[in-house]
């Protein structure tokens, strides 16, 4: 496939650091949306607020770079406004958890056909490497020097919890893994989640000795277990792995079916 | 063998920004690092497996498969 043809070229090379697994979760989504033989008019990227959304400035879609936390609002704006756009949030765990994470749940909990990616590395790369809500116990960041004491939020978890209707996880390494679940979430009708573990070697990386993209690549490589699997692991056998699979894939009425039903009662009285 | 029978693997040079994804990861071993970019070094081990194209962060890597094969591979 040519990704050129999905690039705005003029703004290329992006900004993300040599060995950020963000520029592989890119590339994924291209050549889902490529496979999927998408009309690049009927696509809208909408994203926040840090490196990881940075993404809709170097892809020729309708694209939207809000504020930060917010994207699902403006995202959620568009889908009702445009409901044949396929409207793809793309979202770092910062913007999507931290101050964004009540705009997540909600938008989950309502199940609007909206895809979300979340890129998550654990830490806010774009502001210099302060905690993150899924930042793990223990782990530093900038603003946490001698270990961060709280627990990790588990993204694929909390968005099952909420309401869902389609949760996946995956690596950066996993390509191909990648590509399959993109192309599920972005074919499913309702509120889909891929949360994607992508290396941030420049600020993660270095504070927590993890060495560069290619070492944290490896991590990846090394330590993936399926969700089958973990099944079958002791909490100890699972300290330090990433489990990933598809936690959520429902059928259910989304958002815009039960609000056509409110707008012909509204028409009624 | 003819390199038109290889797939033909190549750096953007201007995108590249050196992390070496390419050269850790690349199961036939194709690719060496230079002094500013990754180099295409082996191109006749090549096997087209996309590897490098795949896991390359910063689209500066184009793996193009010859003609018999990619018609193998549709
Ligand atoms: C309202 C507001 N608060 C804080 C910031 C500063 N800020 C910019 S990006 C960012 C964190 C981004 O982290 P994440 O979403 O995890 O993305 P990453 O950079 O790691 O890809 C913060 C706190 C801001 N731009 N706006
Ligand atoms: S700071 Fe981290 S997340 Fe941001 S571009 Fe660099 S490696 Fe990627």
């Amino acid at each position: 496939m040519d990704y050129l043809y999905y690039l705005r070229q003029s703004k290329m090379p992006h900004i993300w650091c040599d060995g950020c697994g963000h520029g592989i979760v890119l590339k994924s989504l291209l050549r889902v949306i490529d496979k999927l033989g998408w009309d690049k008019n009927d696509v809208a990227v909408v994203s926040g607020i840090g490196c990881s959304s940075r993404t809709p400035g170097y892809v020729d879609f309708n694209t939207l770079h809000t504020t930060h936390g917010r994207a699902l609002a403006f995202a959620t704006g568009l889908k009702i406004a445009k409901p044949q756009l396929h409207v793809i949030v793309v979202t770092g765990d910062g913007d999507a958890v931290a101050i964004g994470g009540n705009h997540f749940i909600h938008a989950a909990r309502r199940n609007i056909d909206i895809s979300v990616i979340i890129y998550n590395n654990y830490i806010y790369g774009m502001t210099g490497g302060q905690v993150s809500p899924t930042t793990p116990t223990m782990k530093k960041a900038t603003t946490t020097p001698f270990g961060n004491p709280d627990a990790p939020f588990d993204i694929s978890r909390l968005a099952a919890a909420a309401g869902a209707a389609y949760v996946a996880r995956t690596t950066v390494y996993h390509y191909a893994r990648m590509d399959l679940y993109i192309e599920q979430a972005l074919t499913k009708k309702g509120f889909s989640v891929v949360e994607v573990l992508s290396p941030c070697p420049t600020s993660y990386g270095k504070l927590n000795k993890l060495g560069n993209g290619v070492d944290m690549l490896m991590y990846q490589k090394e330590n993936t277990v399926s969700l089958e699997k973990a099944a079958q692991l002791t909490p100890e056998e699972l300290e330090n792995k990433i489990v990933v699979g598809v936690f959520v894939d429902k059928e259910q009425a989304d958002y815009q079916e039960h609000y056509q039903k409110v707008v012909q009662k509204s028409h009624n009285v | 063998m003819d390199l038109k029978d290889i797939p033909e693997v190549k750096i953007n040079t201007d995108w590249c920004k050196s992390c070496g994804i390419c050269v850790a990861f690349c199961p036939r071993k194709v690719l060496e690092m230079g002094m500013f970019y990754a180099q295409v070094a082996h191109p006749e081990a090549c096997s087209g497996c996309k590897m490098c194209e795949n896991l390359c962060p910063d689209f500066a890597i184009t793996v193009t498969l010859p003609v018999k094969t990619a018609e193998k591979v549709k």
